[in-house]
């Protein structure tokens, strides 16, 4: 068998274990409500850290505006399930392409920006986003759309999340996924490959969002609400500090980047005037100590734990 | 006589008040290798810049193989069948040497998103193809011990033959050569000499070459460009460039003849 | 007609009064931005800094408003200090991003030991001027809009007069402009950085104080709202310009202002972002900015 998916291969079996064991711990309730929703959060999270790793670490596009597609996401999606009594899956779905849709339309025009002014410019676009649905009563306006039903479980959000990091994972390692890191790279040598640099950045912004879409409306069916105020810049920080404690441009990175915040997130809920304290004093330290982030950009495999780690799969 | 595959038409660029290139006329055959040669500051570049198309010339057109490549987009006059490297090289750093290799190989990659993901046979056969057509050229440029290796940590010669390998890798017609000799000592350059005029024989190329240095250009062009501040002021085979008063000026400045 | 005339001028008078405000923090931004190159996005926590500095000074030590002023914005330049010599010095060859989270990091932390200490609830800032109305015609100002405006000249001009005439300033244009060759001139880079925070977070928190006189109302989560529109304000006139940061302010204060008071106060927020948005896109170097190009 070809090596490349015979990685794949061990890969799929590896999450096909991790699943059983946590669906056998909650079914034989080892694991508690207040557990089970922080496991579903992980998976919520880790699907937003991959997919804002894949446009600020592999294309090397500062993107901070990463709630604004959650919201909307999290909005159509219920729109979808509440308002008009469609199926769960075609809320989904219509999340995953309104939030893709608006990437592109947004990804377009600014992604001609680089560096600090796309960073802000992101931000901006976010907060825009936020103010809009704010502003439109049909979803609730300031109070926020209620009532959503629960229809997100650990068995949906775990599966959607293998699915879109093997996505990203299977994007990285082709021909348009190494023209985003040529880009990160150096832009003016990527194009002097032939590489059409706008259409390759609008990709990587457009599938990041389409996937911050999908998790937003996880977010939502698991919680109740889409609510404006979950999506303010908090929430974009909040991302792309997972994202940039894992390491950018690594996946595994970013994966345990949003595992370990929402853990600590989880423990520190116990002590909540001390917990966003400690959570920024963690943050500063990190930074202070490590700035690459945990892996740098390599990615966590065997090799790594030996001498000079490369990347793998 | 030969068939002319590059041909710039009177081209000028002007920045703000400057004329950092102006009417220049020069013309380049298939198979040629042909120098552009001047001092510090002459504008040797930014021809460059304007005949790939980082730049559009403020006055004159660029045709390139009967169609005209001014105006177009950097990357569209790489698919049309330029490849250049930079006198500051610009490699990906990051990434391993045959990544470098096979992100210029990407032009001719014909799966498509679907198949990525999925990782269908199209996709597993033509990253082998490609990954075996980089390894080739890291041989010829006795890179493939390195292969795996990240990028910056070549030493110096080695990351400006992995340019011209990349340059290479996009399969030009005609490669354009941005003083590849800039840092490396008279042994080194010997070798480079050889090595371009090796690669024009193996891949059955045009190369257009700057560089300051007369000596590597005098020993392997076959015609050559000077230019001082922006303008053409000679053309012909190395025998009459060395020979040409005002070239000497040029270079040696005036007092020298007199 | 008459009373669409003089609605737009009184927005215009309420427009400028929180753009000045807007200006005092944006300096700040572009100053630091100028120097480092840094996105300090602590920078709208230390006004909040300085509008609690404001409030402990009039209440708990009862001082009237221009010493308060003074305590505050002396509290803030010291808490810029120790920001910049604890979390980014360090980080002075860090990439960027990662100075950039540390600066989130940074905000966050004021923000929430502020909460621990206050509590969350708002303070009713002390009306420290009596709230006279002056009427001319048919507009109306209010003594509170008249002390923000005249504080807010009167610290730019010094500001101003600091930067273009010592030799301190001096220090500061030389880094921005090129740091390693002002190294290379045997200036004191720490130094200046140092000074650089220090007079953008006075700045900063004379803005808050001024914010707690006009709106009588402060917060632990005050700072972030103003704080990111100062940095549209300083993006609007061209990041490291200080003319830039001064005239940028005003405009947002102002298109804040006629948006509120024409459309809806909803979309106040959205039409800073908006402003930014189409800034970046047709002049991202701002409104006195140049354009650079990258050497090829």
């Amino acid at each position: 068998m070809d090596p490349i998916r015979k990685f794949d291969l061990k890969a799929i079996i590896a999450c096909i274990l991790i699943y059983a064991v946590v669906q056998g711990l909650i079914a034989v309730e080892v694991i508690g409500p207040f557990w089970e929703l922080n496991i579903v959060l992980i998976c919520i999270n880790i699907i937003l850290a991959v997919s804002l790793n894949l446009i600020n670490g592999y294309t090397g596009q500062f993107s901070i505006g990463h709630a604004g597609f959650m919201a909307v996401g999290a909005y159509t999606g219920a729109v979808i399930t509440v308002k008009l009594g469609l199926p769960f899956a075609l809320g989904l779905v219509v999340a995953t392409i309104s939030a893709g849709l608006l990437g592109f339309l947004i990804g377009l025009p600014t992604l001609r920006l680089d560096g600090d002014y796309l960073a802000i410019a992101t931000l901006g676009l976010g907060e825009i986003i936020r103010i809009c649905i704010l502003n439109i009563d049909y979803v609730g306006g300031a109070s926020g759309l209620m009532g959503i039903p629960r229809f997100t479980n650990f068995t949906v959000a775990f599966w959607l999340m293998i699915a879109i990091i093997f996505f990203i994972k299977n994007f990285k390692n082709s021909a348009p996924g190494r023209c985003c890191l040529a880009i990160r790279e150096n832009e003016i040598a990527a194009d002097t490959m032939g590489i059409n640099t706008t259409k390759y950045k609008v990709m990587a912004f457009t599938l990041g969002a389409s996937f911050a879409g999908t998790a937003g409306c996880l977010f939502s069916h698991y919680f109740f609400l889409a609510h404006p105020a979950t999506f303010t810049f908090m929430k974009s920080f909040d991302i792309l500090t997972m994202v940039v404690l894992g390491g950018l441009g690594s996946m595994t990175g970013s994966i345990c980047g949003a595992t370990l915040l929402t853990f600590i997130s989880a423990y520190l809920s116990d002590f909540p005037e001390w917990r966003m304290v400690i959570y920024s004093v963690t943050m500063i330290v990190l930074m202070l100590r490590r700035p690459q982030g945990l892996f740098g950009s390599e990615e966590l495999s065997r090799k790594m734990f030996r001498l000079g780690g490369r990347q793998n799969g | 006589m030969a068939e002319t595959l590059l041909k710039i038409d009177n081209i000028s660029m002007i920045f703000g008040g400057l004329r950092a290139v102006s009417n220049l006329t020069m013309h380049i055959d298939k198979g040629e290798l042909v120098g552009l040669i001047g001092p510090n500051g002459a504008g040797k570049t930014t021809v460059f810049n304007m005949i790939t198309g980082v730049y559009t010339p403020t006055e004159g057109e660029v045709y390139f193989d009967g169609k005209k490549s001014s105006g177009h987009k950097s990357y569209q006059v790489t698919q049309m069948g330029m490849a250049r490297t930079f006198q500051n090289i610009r490699l990906f750093s990051e990434l391993s040497v045959i990544d470098n290799v096979k992100i210029a190989y990407n032009m001719h990659v014909s799966y498509n998103l679907a198949d990525a993901i999925v990782r269908d046979g199209k996709y597993v056969k033509e990253e082998h193809y490609i990954t075996e057509k980089a390894m080739e050229l890291l041989k010829i440029f006795h890179l493939e011990d390195f292969a795996q290796e990240t990028a910056k940590n070549l030493p110096y010669g080695q990351q400006r033959r992995l340019e011209i390998a990349r340059a290479l890798a996009t399969e030009p017609k005609l490669l354009l050569l941005d003083e590849p000799a800039a840092g490396m000592n008279p042994q080194e350059t010997h070798e480079l000499m050889e090595l371009i005029r090796w690669i024009r024989e193996r891949f059955s190329l045009s190369i257009l070459l700057i560089e300051h240095d007369m000596s590597l250009v005098m020993g392997v062009c076959e015609r050559i460009y000077v230019l001082e501040y922006g303008m053409k002021i000679a053309e012909g085979v190395p025998e009459e460039i060395k020979h040409n008063r005002r070239v000497i000026e040029a270079y040696l400045g005036e007092e020298v003849i007199n | 007609m008459d009373t669409f005339f003089g609605q737009l001028c009184q927005q215009l008078i309420n427009g400028i009064s929180l753009g000045s405000i807007y200006a005092l923090i944006a300096l700040g931004y572009t100053m630091i931005y100028g120097i480092i190159k840094l996105i300090n996005f602590a920078h709208g926590d230390i006004y909040m800094l300085g509008a609690y500095l404001g409030f402990f000074a009039t209440t708990a030590l009862g001082l009237s408003f221009f010493p308060a002023i003074i305590f505050a914005m002396v509290g803030a330049a010291l808490a810029g200090i120790i920001i910049e010599r604890v979390a980014y010095r360090p980080m002075r060859n860090a990439p960027r991003i990662a100075i950039l989270i540390t600066a989130i990091g940074v905000s966050f932390f004021l923000e929430y030991t502020m909460i621990l200490f206050v509590s969350p609830q708002p303070r009713t800032f002390p009306s420290i001027f009596a709230a006279t109305v002056y009427n001319m015609g048919p507009l109306v100002m209010n003594s509170q809009q008249l002390v923000i405006l005249i504080s807010a000249i009167i610290l730019m001009t010094v500001l101003t007069y600091i930067v273009n005439k010592t030799k301190a300033g001096k220090a500061m244009r030389a880094v921005s402009f090129d740091a390693d060759a002002a190294r290379l001139m045997g200036i004191d880079i720490d130094r200046v950085i140092s000074t650089t925070f220090a007079l953008g977070s006075a700045l900063a928190a004379a803005g808050g104080v001024l914010v707690g006189v006009y709106y009588n109302s402060i917060d632990p989560l005050m700072g972030m709202m103003p704080g990111l529109k100062a940095f549209v304000a300083a993006v609007l006139g061209g990041i490291g310009i200080i003319p830039g940061a001064m005239i940028g302010g005003i405009i947002l204060g102002v298109v804040e202002a006629l948006v509120s008071g024409f459309i809806s106060s909803t979309f106040r927020d959205a039409a800073a972002f908006a402003i930014l948005i189409l800034i970046l896109l047709y002049k991202p170097t701002g409104l006195l900015g140049k354009n650079v190009r990258e050497k090829v």
